[in-house]
Protein backbone atom coordinates (compact mmCIF):
# COMPACT_ATOMS: atom_id res chain seq x y z
CA UNK A 1 0.00 0.00 0.00
CA UNK A 2 1.52 3.48 -0.81
CA UNK A 3 2.35 5.82 2.09
CA UNK A 4 -0.53 8.46 0.52
CA UNK A 5 -3.99 6.85 -0.08
CA UNK A 6 -5.21 7.74 -3.45
CA UNK A 7 -8.94 9.10 -2.85
CA UNK A 8 -11.26 6.24 -4.11
CA UNK A 9 -12.90 6.79 -7.01
CA UNK A 10 -16.86 5.64 -6.74
CA UNK A 11 -17.09 3.04 -9.62
CA UNK A 12 -19.41 3.43 -12.55
CA UNK A 13 -22.16 1.11 -10.66
CA UNK A 14 -25.26 0.13 -12.11
CA UNK A 15 -27.13 3.23 -10.49
CA UNK A 16 -24.44 5.45 -12.40
CA UNK A 17 -25.10 3.79 -15.20
CA UNK A 18 -28.93 5.16 -15.26
CA UNK A 19 -28.36 8.16 -14.53
CA UNK A 20 -25.88 8.82 -17.51
CA UNK A 21 -28.21 7.01 -19.63
CA UNK A 22 -31.45 9.71 -17.89
CA UNK A 23 -29.07 12.78 -18.65
CA UNK A 24 -28.57 11.78 -22.11
CA UNK A 25 -32.20 11.20 -23.06
CA UNK A 26 -33.54 14.32 -21.03
CA UNK A 27 -30.98 17.07 -22.83
CA UNK A 28 -31.93 15.40 -26.06
CA UNK A 29 -35.50 15.96 -25.31
CA UNK A 30 -34.94 19.76 -23.69
CA UNK A 31 -32.87 20.26 -26.77
CA UNK A 32 -35.78 18.89 -29.54
CA UNK A 33 -38.10 20.72 -26.92
CA UNK A 34 -36.37 24.29 -27.57
CA UNK A 35 -35.85 23.99 -31.69
CA UNK A 36 -39.66 24.50 -32.73
CA UNK A 37 -38.83 24.55 -36.09
CA UNK A 38 -37.23 20.75 -35.99
CA UNK A 39 -40.68 19.10 -34.81
CA UNK A 40 -42.83 21.03 -36.98
CA UNK A 41 -41.07 20.10 -39.74
CA UNK A 42 -40.82 16.87 -38.43
CA UNK A 43 -44.37 17.15 -38.63
CA UNK A 44 -45.27 18.37 -41.54
CA UNK A 45 -43.34 16.48 -43.69
CA UNK A 46 -45.36 13.40 -43.43
CA UNK A 47 -48.80 15.16 -43.60
CA UNK A 48 -47.45 16.82 -47.03
CA UNK A 49 -47.44 13.01 -47.98
CA UNK A 50 -50.81 11.94 -46.49
CA UNK A 51 -52.93 15.26 -47.62
CA UNK A 52 -51.80 15.56 -50.79
CA UNK A 53 -49.87 12.63 -52.38
CA UNK A 54 -52.02 9.67 -50.39
CA UNK A 55 -55.30 12.24 -51.49
CA UNK A 56 -54.43 12.22 -54.69
CA UNK A 57 -53.21 8.55 -55.55
CA UNK A 58 -56.47 7.35 -53.02
CA UNK A 59 -57.97 6.58 -56.45
CA UNK A 60 -55.70 5.51 -58.63
CA UNK A 61 -54.17 2.93 -56.58
CA UNK A 62 -56.77 0.06 -55.15
CA UNK A 63 -55.18 -1.46 -52.50
CA UNK A 64 -56.32 -5.38 -52.00
CA UNK A 65 -56.50 -7.45 -49.50
CA UNK A 66 -53.05 -8.14 -47.80
CA UNK A 67 -51.24 -9.32 -44.34
CA UNK A 68 -52.00 -7.43 -41.89
CA UNK A 69 -54.99 -6.37 -43.36
CA UNK A 70 -58.36 -8.16 -43.29
CA UNK A 71 -60.18 -5.82 -45.54
CA UNK A 72 -59.75 -3.11 -48.03
CA UNK A 73 -57.90 -0.34 -47.00
CA UNK A 74 -57.81 3.14 -48.10
CA UNK A 75 -54.39 4.00 -49.76
CA UNK A 76 -54.73 6.56 -46.56
CA UNK A 77 -54.07 3.82 -44.51
CA UNK A 78 -51.81 1.82 -45.97
CA UNK A 79 -49.01 4.47 -46.14
CA UNK A 80 -49.14 5.72 -42.76
CA UNK A 81 -46.34 3.02 -41.82
CA UNK A 82 -44.38 4.26 -44.26
CA UNK A 83 -44.88 7.53 -43.17
CA UNK A 84 -43.81 6.58 -39.57
CA UNK A 85 -40.84 4.60 -40.83
CA UNK A 86 -39.76 7.97 -42.64
CA UNK A 87 -40.17 10.33 -39.74
CA UNK A 88 -37.88 8.08 -38.07
CA UNK A 89 -35.49 8.02 -41.25
CA UNK A 90 -35.36 11.45 -41.08
CA UNK A 91 -35.12 11.59 -37.56
CA UNK A 92 -32.34 8.91 -37.52
CA UNK A 93 -30.03 11.06 -40.36
CA UNK A 94 -30.66 14.16 -38.65
CA UNK A 95 -29.39 13.36 -35.57
CA UNK A 96 -26.28 11.57 -37.06
CA UNK A 97 -25.57 14.91 -39.10
CA UNK A 98 -26.37 16.85 -35.30
CA UNK A 99 -23.67 14.47 -34.13
CA UNK A 100 -21.59 15.48 -37.05
CA UNK A 101 -22.31 19.04 -36.42
CA UNK A 102 -21.09 18.31 -32.91
CA UNK A 103 -17.99 16.65 -33.13
CA UNK A 104 -17.32 19.82 -34.99
CA UNK A 105 -18.56 22.17 -31.90
CA UNK A 106 -16.95 19.76 -29.53
CA UNK A 107 -20.10 18.25 -27.78
CA UNK A 108 -20.00 15.47 -29.29
CA UNK A 109 -16.39 15.79 -27.49
CA UNK A 110 -17.73 15.91 -24.16
CA UNK A 111 -19.95 13.09 -23.93
CA UNK A 112 -16.90 11.14 -25.22
CA UNK A 113 -14.71 12.62 -22.88
CA UNK A 114 -17.32 10.65 -19.83
CA UNK A 115 -15.85 7.97 -18.00
CA UNK A 116 -19.03 5.87 -19.26
CA UNK A 117 -17.99 2.97 -21.97
CA UNK A 118 -18.30 4.27 -25.57
CA UNK A 119 -20.19 1.88 -26.70
CA UNK A 120 -22.94 2.70 -24.03
CA UNK A 121 -22.40 6.38 -24.21
CA UNK A 122 -23.14 5.70 -28.12
CA UNK A 123 -26.27 3.61 -27.10
CA UNK A 124 -27.60 6.07 -25.53
CA UNK A 125 -27.51 9.06 -27.80
CA UNK A 126 -29.08 6.20 -29.91
CA UNK A 127 -31.91 6.09 -27.86
CA UNK A 128 -32.04 9.72 -26.67
CA UNK A 129 -32.81 10.35 -30.44
CA UNK A 130 -35.48 7.21 -30.66
CA UNK A 131 -37.06 9.20 -27.68
CA UNK A 132 -37.92 11.98 -29.62
CA UNK A 133 -38.45 10.67 -32.85
CA UNK A 134 -41.01 8.49 -30.42
CA UNK A 135 -42.60 11.50 -29.75
CA UNK A 136 -43.10 12.56 -33.80
CA UNK A 137 -44.69 9.55 -34.18
CA UNK A 138 -47.22 9.72 -31.79
CA UNK A 139 -48.18 13.47 -32.87
CA UNK A 140 -48.34 12.16 -36.44
CA UNK A 141 -50.48 9.63 -35.30
CA UNK A 142 -53.14 12.02 -33.20
CA UNK A 143 -53.54 14.40 -36.24
CA UNK A 144 -54.03 10.84 -38.11
CA UNK A 145 -56.57 10.14 -36.01
CA UNK A 146 -58.71 12.84 -37.18
CA UNK A 147 -58.15 11.98 -40.30
CA UNK A 148 -59.99 8.59 -39.83
CA UNK A 149 -56.54 6.39 -39.96
CA UNK A 150 -57.45 4.46 -37.24
CA UNK A 151 -56.16 0.80 -36.15
CA UNK A 152 -58.69 -2.07 -35.60
CA UNK A 153 -58.47 -1.70 -31.95
CA UNK A 154 -57.12 1.75 -29.93
CA UNK A 155 -54.50 -1.06 -28.80
CA UNK A 156 -52.59 -0.97 -32.02
CA UNK A 157 -51.76 2.55 -30.49
CA UNK A 158 -49.56 0.28 -27.70
CA UNK A 159 -48.41 -2.31 -29.57
CA UNK A 160 -46.96 0.21 -32.05
CA UNK A 161 -44.77 1.21 -29.67
CA UNK A 162 -41.91 -1.59 -29.65
CA UNK A 163 -42.09 -1.74 -33.23
CA UNK A 164 -41.16 2.56 -33.12
CA UNK A 165 -38.37 1.64 -30.33
CA UNK A 166 -36.78 -1.24 -32.97
CA UNK A 167 -37.06 0.76 -36.05
CA UNK A 168 -35.82 3.64 -34.84
CA UNK A 169 -32.89 2.19 -33.07
CA UNK A 170 -31.80 0.36 -36.35
CA UNK A 171 -32.25 3.42 -38.68
CA UNK A 172 -30.27 5.89 -35.71
CA UNK A 173 -27.80 3.37 -35.92
CA UNK A 174 -27.95 3.43 -39.25
CA UNK A 175 -27.63 7.03 -38.93
CA UNK A 176 -24.67 6.94 -36.84
CA UNK A 177 -22.74 4.66 -38.92
CA UNK A 178 -23.32 7.34 -41.71
CA UNK A 179 -21.90 10.15 -39.30
CA UNK A 180 -18.88 8.82 -38.63
CA UNK A 181 -18.41 8.52 -42.42
CA UNK A 182 -19.61 12.18 -43.28
CA UNK A 183 -16.79 14.66 -42.93
CA UNK A 184 -18.59 17.34 -43.55
CA UNK A 185 -21.66 18.77 -41.78
CA UNK A 186 -23.33 20.51 -45.31
CA UNK A 187 -24.01 17.37 -46.41
CA UNK A 188 -27.57 16.83 -45.85
CA UNK A 189 -28.35 17.07 -49.75
CA UNK A 190 -26.08 14.17 -50.21
CA UNK A 191 -27.20 12.32 -48.04
CA UNK A 192 -30.74 12.79 -49.15
CA UNK A 193 -29.79 12.03 -52.30
CA UNK A 194 -28.11 8.86 -51.48
CA UNK A 195 -29.75 7.63 -48.47
CA UNK A 196 -32.92 9.07 -47.72
CA UNK A 197 -34.76 8.82 -50.98
CA UNK A 198 -33.43 5.71 -52.02
CA UNK A 199 -34.08 3.81 -48.93
CA UNK A 200 -38.05 5.36 -49.07
CA UNK A 201 -38.49 4.90 -52.44
CA UNK A 202 -37.65 1.22 -52.69
CA UNK A 203 -39.45 0.05 -50.06
CA UNK A 204 -43.05 -1.12 -49.45
CA UNK A 205 -43.44 2.43 -48.13
CA UNK A 206 -45.79 3.44 -50.67
CA UNK A 207 -46.76 0.50 -53.01
CA UNK A 208 -47.09 -2.93 -51.62
CA UNK A 209 -44.33 -5.17 -52.89
CA UNK A 210 -46.94 -7.46 -55.43
CA UNK A 211 -47.39 -4.21 -56.82
CA UNK A 212 -43.86 -3.69 -57.40
CA UNK A 213 -43.28 -6.73 -58.54
CA UNK A 214 -45.82 -6.76 -61.66
CA UNK A 215 -43.93 -3.31 -62.80
CA UNK A 216 -40.71 -3.84 -62.14
CA UNK A 217 -39.22 -7.73 -60.85
CA UNK A 218 -35.63 -5.71 -60.37
CA UNK A 219 -36.99 -3.21 -58.12
CA UNK A 220 -38.97 -5.80 -55.98
CA UNK A 221 -35.49 -7.34 -55.19
CA UNK A 222 -34.29 -4.49 -54.33
CA UNK A 223 -36.84 -3.69 -52.16
CA UNK A 224 -36.71 -6.97 -50.74
CA UNK A 225 -33.47 -6.17 -49.80
CA UNK A 226 -33.93 -3.05 -48.31
CA UNK A 227 -33.87 -2.87 -44.78
CA UNK A 228 -36.18 0.08 -44.51
CA UNK A 229 -39.15 -2.26 -45.89
CA UNK A 230 -38.78 -4.48 -42.93
CA UNK A 231 -38.90 -1.35 -40.42
CA UNK A 232 -42.31 -0.17 -42.49
CA UNK A 233 -43.99 -3.89 -42.40
CA UNK A 234 -42.63 -4.40 -38.78
CA UNK A 235 -44.67 -1.09 -37.81
CA UNK A 236 -47.48 -2.50 -40.29
CA UNK A 237 -48.50 -5.17 -38.44
CA UNK A 238 -47.57 -4.10 -34.74
CA UNK A 239 -49.97 -0.74 -35.65
CA UNK A 240 -52.93 -3.89 -36.80
CA UNK A 241 -51.51 -5.56 -33.57
CA UNK A 242 -50.01 -7.83 -35.12
CA UNK A 243 -45.93 -9.25 -35.59
CA UNK A 244 -44.39 -10.17 -38.82
CA UNK A 245 -41.29 -12.55 -37.53
CA UNK A 246 -39.72 -12.27 -41.00
CA UNK A 247 -39.73 -8.38 -40.61
CA UNK A 248 -38.66 -8.78 -36.69
CA UNK A 249 -35.74 -10.42 -37.34
CA UNK A 250 -34.55 -8.68 -39.57
CA UNK A 251 -34.84 -5.08 -37.90
CA UNK A 252 -33.06 -6.75 -35.52
CA UNK A 253 -30.52 -8.18 -36.69
CA UNK A 254 -29.89 -5.09 -38.79
CA UNK A 255 -30.01 -3.00 -35.42
CA UNK A 256 -26.90 -5.70 -34.10
CA UNK A 257 -25.12 -4.94 -37.10
CA UNK A 258 -25.50 -1.22 -37.79
CA UNK A 259 -24.85 -0.56 -33.95
CA UNK A 260 -21.96 -3.01 -34.03
CA UNK A 261 -20.45 -1.07 -36.90
CA UNK A 262 -21.35 2.59 -34.85
CA UNK A 263 -18.84 1.04 -32.38
CA UNK A 264 -16.16 -0.21 -34.32
CA UNK A 265 -16.32 3.20 -36.36
CA UNK A 266 -16.41 5.50 -32.69
CA UNK A 267 -13.33 2.99 -31.64
CA UNK A 268 -10.63 5.70 -30.71
CA UNK A 269 -8.32 3.11 -32.26
CA UNK A 270 -9.75 3.13 -35.42
CA UNK A 271 -9.28 6.40 -36.00
CA UNK A 272 -12.80 7.28 -37.33
CA UNK A 273 -12.62 10.71 -36.27
CA UNK A 274 -9.56 11.66 -36.58
CA UNK A 275 -9.62 14.62 -38.52
CA UNK A 276 -6.53 15.46 -40.74
CA UNK A 277 -4.79 18.05 -39.56
CA UNK A 278 -6.64 18.22 -36.68
CA UNK B 1 2.38 -9.39 9.06
CA UNK B 2 5.17 -6.36 9.38
CA UNK B 3 4.49 -2.93 8.62
CA UNK B 4 7.69 -2.10 9.86
CA UNK B 5 10.18 -0.24 8.03
CA UNK B 6 11.02 -2.47 5.44
CA UNK B 7 8.49 -0.43 3.29
CA UNK B 8 9.74 0.67 0.18
CA UNK B 9 9.87 4.29 0.55
CA UNK B 10 6.97 5.08 -0.98
CA UNK B 11 7.50 4.83 -4.60
CA UNK B 12 6.58 8.24 -6.45
CA UNK B 13 3.62 9.19 -6.48
CA UNK B 14 2.03 8.91 -10.08
CA UNK B 15 2.10 12.29 -12.18
CA UNK B 16 -1.30 13.69 -12.97
CA UNK B 17 -0.69 13.98 -16.95
CA UNK B 18 2.27 11.49 -18.16
CA UNK B 19 3.00 11.69 -21.56
CA UNK B 20 5.34 8.82 -22.63
CA UNK B 21 6.79 8.79 -25.99
CA UNK B 22 3.66 9.60 -28.00
CA UNK B 23 4.35 9.93 -31.38
CA UNK B 24 1.31 9.98 -34.26
CA UNK B 25 0.89 10.68 -37.94
CA UNK B 26 -1.95 11.64 -40.19
CA UNK B 27 -0.86 10.00 -43.38
CA UNK B 28 2.95 10.97 -43.92
CA UNK B 29 2.57 13.95 -41.99
CA UNK B 30 3.81 13.41 -38.57
CA UNK B 31 1.84 16.00 -35.80
CA UNK B 32 3.69 14.48 -32.93
CA UNK B 33 6.95 12.86 -32.71
CA UNK B 34 7.74 11.21 -29.60
CA UNK B 35 6.60 13.70 -27.45
CA UNK B 36 6.91 13.27 -23.11
CA UNK B 37 6.84 15.45 -20.66
CA UNK B 38 4.65 15.43 -17.46
CA UNK B 39 2.32 17.36 -15.03
CA UNK B 40 2.76 17.20 -11.34
CA UNK B 41 -0.29 16.97 -8.99
CA UNK B 42 -1.11 20.61 -7.62
CA UNK B 43 0.85 22.37 -10.57
CA UNK B 44 0.05 24.90 -12.85
CA UNK B 45 1.76 23.66 -16.30
CA UNK B 46 1.47 25.67 -19.34
CA UNK B 47 1.72 23.79 -22.86
CA UNK B 48 2.99 26.54 -25.23
CA UNK B 49 3.24 26.12 -29.30
CA UNK B 50 1.74 28.07 -32.19
CA UNK B 51 -0.69 27.08 -34.43
CA UNK B 52 -0.04 23.87 -35.88
CA UNK B 53 2.73 22.68 -33.44
CA UNK B 54 0.19 19.45 -32.58
CA UNK B 55 -1.50 21.01 -29.51
CA UNK B 56 -4.94 19.48 -30.65
CA UNK B 57 -3.76 15.97 -31.51
CA UNK B 58 -2.14 15.73 -28.60
CA UNK B 59 -5.85 17.11 -26.80
CA UNK B 60 -7.42 14.61 -28.51
CA UNK B 61 -4.97 12.00 -27.26
CA UNK B 62 -5.15 12.83 -24.14
CA UNK B 63 -9.22 13.00 -23.96
CA UNK B 64 -9.28 9.81 -25.38
CA UNK B 65 -10.65 10.88 -28.33
CA UNK B 66 -8.40 9.02 -30.33
CA UNK B 67 -5.40 6.50 -29.65
CA UNK B 68 -2.01 7.25 -30.05
CA UNK B 69 0.20 5.32 -32.65
CA UNK B 70 3.37 4.94 -30.01
CA UNK B 71 3.34 5.50 -26.54
CA UNK B 72 1.19 6.08 -23.93
CA UNK B 73 -0.72 8.86 -21.51
CA UNK B 74 -1.59 8.37 -17.65
CA UNK B 75 -3.73 10.48 -15.74
CA UNK B 76 -2.64 9.68 -12.31
CA UNK B 77 -1.27 5.92 -13.46
CA UNK B 78 -4.27 5.37 -15.19
CA UNK B 79 -3.45 4.44 -18.72
CA UNK B 80 -6.01 6.33 -21.12
CA UNK B 81 -6.07 3.70 -23.66
CA UNK B 82 -6.65 1.02 -21.37
CA UNK B 83 -7.87 1.92 -18.11
CA UNK B 84 -9.87 4.79 -20.11
CA UNK B 85 -12.79 4.82 -17.24
CA UNK B 86 -10.67 5.01 -14.69
CA UNK B 87 -8.60 7.75 -16.46
CA UNK B 88 -11.40 10.26 -17.62
CA UNK B 89 -12.62 9.96 -14.34
CA UNK B 90 -9.99 11.76 -13.19
CA UNK B 91 -9.97 14.50 -15.72
CA UNK B 92 -11.98 17.47 -16.25
CA UNK B 93 -11.66 19.68 -19.95
CA UNK B 94 -12.38 22.96 -21.16
CA UNK B 95 -12.24 22.60 -24.82
CA UNK B 96 -11.36 24.97 -26.92
CA UNK B 97 -14.64 25.66 -28.81
CA UNK B 98 -17.23 26.38 -27.08
CA UNK B 99 -19.43 23.05 -25.68
CA UNK B 100 -22.27 24.56 -23.79
CA UNK B 101 -25.96 23.64 -25.37
CA UNK B 102 -26.73 27.36 -25.82
CA UNK B 103 -30.21 26.74 -25.26
CA UNK B 104 -29.84 24.78 -22.15
CA UNK B 105 -29.84 26.71 -19.00
CA UNK B 106 -26.59 27.29 -17.37
CA UNK B 107 -27.83 25.12 -14.72
CA UNK B 108 -29.52 22.31 -17.33
CA UNK B 109 -25.66 22.23 -18.80
CA UNK B 110 -24.32 21.55 -15.19
CA UNK B 111 -26.74 18.47 -14.87
CA UNK B 112 -25.89 16.96 -18.03
CA UNK B 113 -22.73 17.07 -17.44
CA UNK B 114 -23.31 15.68 -13.63
CA UNK B 115 -24.98 13.03 -15.60
CA UNK B 116 -22.20 11.73 -18.18
CA UNK B 117 -20.33 11.36 -14.97
CA UNK B 118 -22.69 9.37 -12.82
CA UNK B 119 -23.68 12.18 -10.52
CA UNK B 120 -27.32 12.04 -9.79
CA UNK B 121 -29.40 15.08 -10.09
CA UNK B 122 -29.39 16.10 -6.42
CA UNK B 123 -25.89 15.64 -5.54
CA UNK B 124 -24.81 17.87 -9.24
CA UNK B 125 -27.31 20.54 -8.35
CA UNK B 126 -25.48 20.68 -4.91
CA UNK B 127 -21.86 20.88 -6.46
CA UNK B 128 -23.36 23.10 -9.13
CA UNK B 129 -24.80 25.74 -6.96
CA UNK B 130 -21.74 25.95 -5.40
CA UNK B 131 -19.36 25.84 -8.42
CA UNK B 132 -21.38 28.38 -10.39
CA UNK B 133 -20.89 30.88 -7.33
CA UNK B 134 -17.18 30.72 -7.20
CA UNK B 135 -16.85 31.56 -10.61
CA UNK B 136 -18.75 33.99 -9.78
CA UNK B 137 -22.14 33.54 -11.71
CA UNK B 138 -25.10 32.64 -8.78
CA UNK B 139 -27.12 35.00 -10.34
CA UNK B 140 -27.28 33.52 -13.85
CA UNK B 141 -27.82 29.91 -13.17
CA UNK B 142 -30.96 29.68 -15.00
CA UNK B 143 -30.09 32.22 -18.01
CA UNK B 144 -29.60 30.24 -21.12
CA UNK B 145 -25.99 29.72 -22.05
CA UNK B 146 -26.90 31.94 -24.90
CA UNK B 147 -27.43 35.17 -23.18
CA UNK B 148 -23.92 34.64 -21.27
CA UNK B 149 -20.86 36.65 -23.05
CA UNK B 150 -17.56 35.00 -23.87
CA UNK B 151 -15.95 34.88 -20.70
CA UNK B 152 -18.82 33.69 -18.25
CA UNK B 153 -19.32 30.90 -21.08
CA UNK B 154 -16.05 30.24 -20.28
CA UNK B 155 -16.45 30.72 -17.00
CA UNK B 156 -19.36 28.17 -17.31
CA UNK B 157 -17.24 25.80 -18.99
CA UNK B 158 -14.42 25.57 -16.60
CA UNK B 159 -17.07 25.28 -13.46
CA UNK B 160 -18.74 22.16 -15.24
CA UNK B 161 -15.42 20.63 -16.44
CA UNK B 162 -15.04 20.83 -11.87
CA UNK B 163 -18.10 19.05 -11.35
CA UNK B 164 -17.12 15.52 -11.08
CA UNK B 165 -13.94 16.73 -9.17
CA UNK B 166 -11.07 15.71 -11.00
CA UNK B 167 -7.61 15.91 -9.78
CA UNK B 168 -6.60 17.37 -13.27
CA UNK B 169 -8.27 19.53 -15.55
CA UNK B 170 -7.17 20.38 -19.23
CA UNK B 171 -7.95 23.62 -21.16
CA UNK B 172 -7.49 24.22 -24.00
CA UNK B 173 -6.60 27.52 -25.44
CA UNK B 174 -9.22 28.54 -23.08
CA UNK B 175 -8.75 32.56 -22.99
CA UNK B 176 -8.84 32.58 -27.25
CA UNK B 177 -11.15 35.30 -28.91
CA UNK B 178 -11.40 37.11 -25.02
CA UNK B 179 -10.94 40.50 -24.28
CA UNK B 180 -8.24 41.23 -21.88
CA UNK B 181 -10.36 41.74 -18.46
CA UNK B 182 -12.12 38.47 -19.55
CA UNK B 183 -8.79 36.70 -19.89
CA UNK B 184 -6.88 37.98 -16.76
CA UNK B 185 -10.32 36.83 -14.70
CA UNK B 186 -9.50 33.42 -16.13
CA UNK B 187 -6.35 32.95 -15.92
CA UNK B 188 -7.01 34.41 -12.22
CA UNK B 189 -9.81 31.81 -11.48
CA UNK B 190 -7.71 28.85 -12.70
CA UNK B 191 -4.53 29.79 -10.49
CA UNK B 192 -6.87 29.93 -7.49
CA UNK B 193 -8.00 25.82 -8.03
CA UNK B 194 -4.59 24.80 -8.28
CA UNK B 195 -3.85 26.60 -5.34
CA UNK B 196 -7.47 26.22 -3.17
CA UNK B 197 -8.24 22.62 -4.76
CA UNK B 198 -4.64 21.39 -5.19
CA UNK B 199 -6.20 20.22 -9.02
CA UNK B 200 -3.21 19.83 -11.24
CA UNK B 201 -3.88 22.37 -14.33
CA UNK B 202 -2.60 22.19 -17.94
CA UNK B 203 -3.13 25.28 -20.08
CA UNK B 204 -2.54 24.79 -23.55
CA UNK B 205 -2.14 28.56 -25.03
CA UNK B 206 0.08 30.46 -27.53
CA UNK B 207 0.05 33.43 -25.41
CA UNK B 208 3.27 33.50 -23.95
CA UNK B 209 2.52 36.20 -21.14
CA UNK B 210 0.00 33.95 -20.14
CA UNK B 211 3.56 32.19 -18.21
CA UNK B 212 4.84 33.20 -14.74
CA UNK B 213 8.83 32.27 -13.98
CA UNK B 214 7.22 29.14 -11.20
CA UNK B 215 4.62 27.91 -13.87
CA UNK B 216 6.01 24.46 -15.40
CA UNK B 217 6.34 25.24 -19.18
CA UNK B 218 6.28 21.87 -22.19
CA UNK B 219 7.02 23.90 -25.46
CA UNK B 220 5.80 22.11 -27.97
CA UNK B 221 6.61 23.25 -31.84
CA UNK B 222 6.34 21.24 -35.03
CA UNK B 223 5.61 17.74 -33.21
CA UNK B 224 8.30 18.04 -30.81
CA UNK B 225 9.40 19.06 -27.09
CA UNK B 226 11.62 21.58 -27.21
CA UNK B 227 11.97 22.23 -23.49
CA UNK B 228 9.69 20.82 -20.41
CA UNK B 229 11.07 22.66 -17.00
CA UNK B 230 10.16 25.27 -14.78
CA UNK B 231 9.33 28.42 -16.83
CA UNK B 232 12.47 29.85 -14.69
CA UNK B 233 14.77 27.35 -16.02
CA UNK B 234 13.74 27.39 -19.62
CA UNK B 235 14.66 31.33 -19.73
CA UNK B 236 17.93 30.48 -18.01
CA UNK B 237 18.82 27.80 -20.44
CA UNK B 238 17.82 29.83 -23.73
CA UNK B 239 20.06 32.49 -21.64
CA UNK B 240 17.47 34.78 -22.10
CA UNK B 241 15.78 37.38 -19.62
CA UNK B 242 11.92 36.27 -20.66
CA UNK B 243 9.79 33.66 -21.25
CA UNK B 244 8.71 35.16 -25.03
CA UNK B 245 12.54 35.75 -25.42
CA UNK B 246 13.05 32.13 -24.90
CA UNK B 247 9.72 31.26 -26.43
CA UNK B 248 11.37 32.96 -29.58
CA UNK B 249 14.60 31.65 -29.61
CA UNK B 250 13.62 28.09 -29.24
CA UNK B 251 11.38 27.83 -31.70
CA UNK B 252 13.27 30.07 -34.53
CA UNK B 253 16.03 28.16 -34.42
CA UNK B 254 14.13 24.71 -35.67
CA UNK B 255 12.87 26.48 -38.64
CA UNK B 256 14.56 24.97 -41.29
CA UNK B 257 12.68 21.53 -40.19
CA UNK B 258 9.93 21.14 -42.97
CA UNK B 259 8.27 18.06 -43.71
Amino acid sequence: MSAVELRMRRPFGLGAYLVCLQGIVWRESLRFLHQRERFVSALVRPLVWLFIFAAGFRQTLGISIIPPYETYVLYDVYITPGLIAMIQLFNGMQSSLSMVYDREMGSMRMLLVSPAPRWFLLTSKLLAGVAVSILQVYAYLVIAYFWEIEPPSLWGYVTILPALVLSGLMLGALGMVLSSLIKQLENFAGVMNFVVFPMFFASSALYPLWRVQEGSPWLATVCAFNPFTYAVELIRFAFWGKVDPVSLAVVLGCTIVFLAAAVVAYDPARGMLMRRGG
Amino acid sequence: MNFGGSLPVAAALPAALAVEGVSHAYGARKALDDVSFAVEPATFAVLLGLNGAGKSTLFSIVTHLYASKAGAVRIFGYDVARESGAALAELGVVFQSRTLDLDLTVEQNMLYQGALHGIGRREALARSRELIGRVGLADRRHDRARHLSGGQMRRVEIARALLHAPRLVLLDEPTAGLDIKARADILALVRDLVVEDRVGVLWTTHLVDEVRPEDSVVVLHKGRVLASDSARAVMEAAGTASITAAFTKLTAGDGEEEA
